[in-house]
């Protein structure tokens, strides 16, 4: 009879731990998922912020350099392309990752040719909106180099503490998979130098 | 046994040392960390008393920090870097400014950033920031004139952030009518504050250190220092009580000279 008891109580605090345990774990990660889904809004919202600039950068450099068609071009069309790649955070993987890097890869490097251009036309230069702009666009630049390392951090955190065991059973059970992160090879960690 | 230890001390250095690219803050805590000497003491005692002063009072705060080389960053992001590891601004309004100036060595451009803290991004955009840069601070740093020019786009910056006025009336203004009557007023009231101290005697202040000064900015500084130095007792300011955690999302510009 007493025994009874005792086994009843022991196999309910079992049960109760391994219910609170796999509570937290769940809640944890989450939260972690939370805050990489956040941090991955504020990339999208900075590429965001760089395709909303160039229709007027295109549309001032035109009327200094207008001959300079292949270059501008180029931008437009990059654009184009990188508005098509919008990954939301369910989507994310390491193939739609990759397509991101390489359109906005493309359209870092169509936008440092034409700021390149823009150094042999002195009016260009001395043009105030020109100047606003490329100011404008370099801050925005930073600002996608700072939320991709801020990104990588989390995720960072976020992948460690669902792969250790045995939080991995229950990332497993949930569906919580691993992110990728944003390669420092493609160029925009280190925001491209715009020359003045 | 020790030798592993060693090692494994060792290893664990090399791993830290990247940090060394940013200096930590000054101890005791200031807000003008003036690491490569460019202003002089009584410059760098203006501009800190001016800046801990608009921290006392807004809480945002706008450090002046000069470092002796950027490591091979870029500008703009060694400014983001140092200014989010001190945590320049309050933790949750992310109200910091820095001010970075790297300045010209013999075979290296002088480089000069401003990073804007996340919650400062309406009051200073980028286009305001890299104004700054190019109207206030790169003229007179090309005269080797770095105080003015700190001085300058730190009194932009706090008007800025305060909100005595807006970037678009930032842009707007002309600022040469303003400045000049601005400063003319401002010379006024100084020589009148200047000629009463001379006149209570409290002493001709020969050779105060100002040696590239003309002799009009001579009286005024003069007076000036007379003046703070009875203020200054009396105030009472508690030290800088140091940064407050606040973040940086990459905002702000930079220039060379």
């Amino acid at each position: 009879m007493k025994k009874g008891y005792i086994v009843l109580i022991v196999i309910a605090v079992l049960i109760l731990s391994i219910f609170l345990w796999f509570k937290g774990s769940y809640n944890g990660m989450v939260q972690m998922s939370e805050n990489v889904s956040e941090q991955w809004s504020n990339v999208e919202n900075q590429y965001q912020r760089r395709l909303d600039l160039i229709p007027n950068l295109v549309n001032t450099v035109k009327g200094y350099a207008s001959h300079e068609e292949k270059t501008l071009t180029d931008v437009v069309n990059a654009r184009a392309k990188a508005t098509q790649t919008q990954i939301s955070f369910d989507n994310l993987n390491e193939a739609t990752m990759k397509k991101l890097n390489q359109t906005q890869g493309e359209l870092s490097s169509a936008l440092s040719r034409l700021m390149a251009i823009s150094e042999s036309y002195p009016d260009l230069k001395a043009n105030q909106n020109f100047l606003e702009l490329q100011a404008q666009l370099e801050g925005t630049e930073n600002r996608i180099a700072v939320e991709r390392r801020k990104f990588n951090e989390v995720v960072k955190t976020y992948n460690a503490d669902i792969r250790k065991f045995p939080r991995n059973i229950v990332a497993g059970m949930f569906g919580f998979t691993p992110k990728p992160y944003f390669e420092a090879a493609s160029g925009a960690e280190n925001a491209p130098k715009v020359e003045f | 046994m020790k030798y592993f230890l060693f090692l494994i001390a060792l290893v664990w250095y090399a791993g830290i040392c990247p940090a060394q690219d940013f200096p930590s803050p000054m101890q005791p805590r200031r807000i003008v960390n003036d690491f490569t000497q460019l202003l002089s003491r009584q410059e760098q005692e203006r501009l800190e008393e001016k800046l801990r002063h608009f921290n006392d009072t807004t809480s945002t705060q706008i450090a002046v920090v000069t470092v002796s080389a950027l490591h091979g960053y870029d500008p703009n992001d060694y400014a983001q870097r140092l200014a989010e590891k001190w945590g320049i601004g309050q933790k949750g309004k992310d109200n910091g400014i820095l001010v970075l100036v790297k300045p010209k060595s013999r075979n290296e451009n002088g480089q000069v950033a401003i990073a804007v803290g996340y919650g400062l991004e309406g009051a200073v955009p980028d286009a305001v920031a890299s104004r700054i840069i190019r109207n206030e601070i790169i003229p007179e740093f090309q005269n080797d004139r770095y105080y003015e020019g700190l001085n300058k786009a730190t009194d932009v910056l706090m008007k800025l952030t305060s909100g005595e006025y807006s970037a678009e009336e930032y842009a707007e203004d002309d600022s040469t009518g303003y400045a000049v009557a601005a400063l003319f007023l401002l010379f006024l009231l100084l020589f009148l504050v200047g000629s009463l101290f001379k006149s209570k005697g409290s002493g001709p202040r020969s050779g105060s250190g100002s040696s590239h000064r003309q002799a009009g900015p001579f009286i005024f500084w003069g007076g000036l220092g007379g003046g703070l130095g009875g203020s200054s007792g009396g105030s009472g300011f508690g030290g800088f009580g140091g940064f407050g955690g606040g973040s940086f999302g990459g905002g702000g510009a930079s220039g060379s000279w």
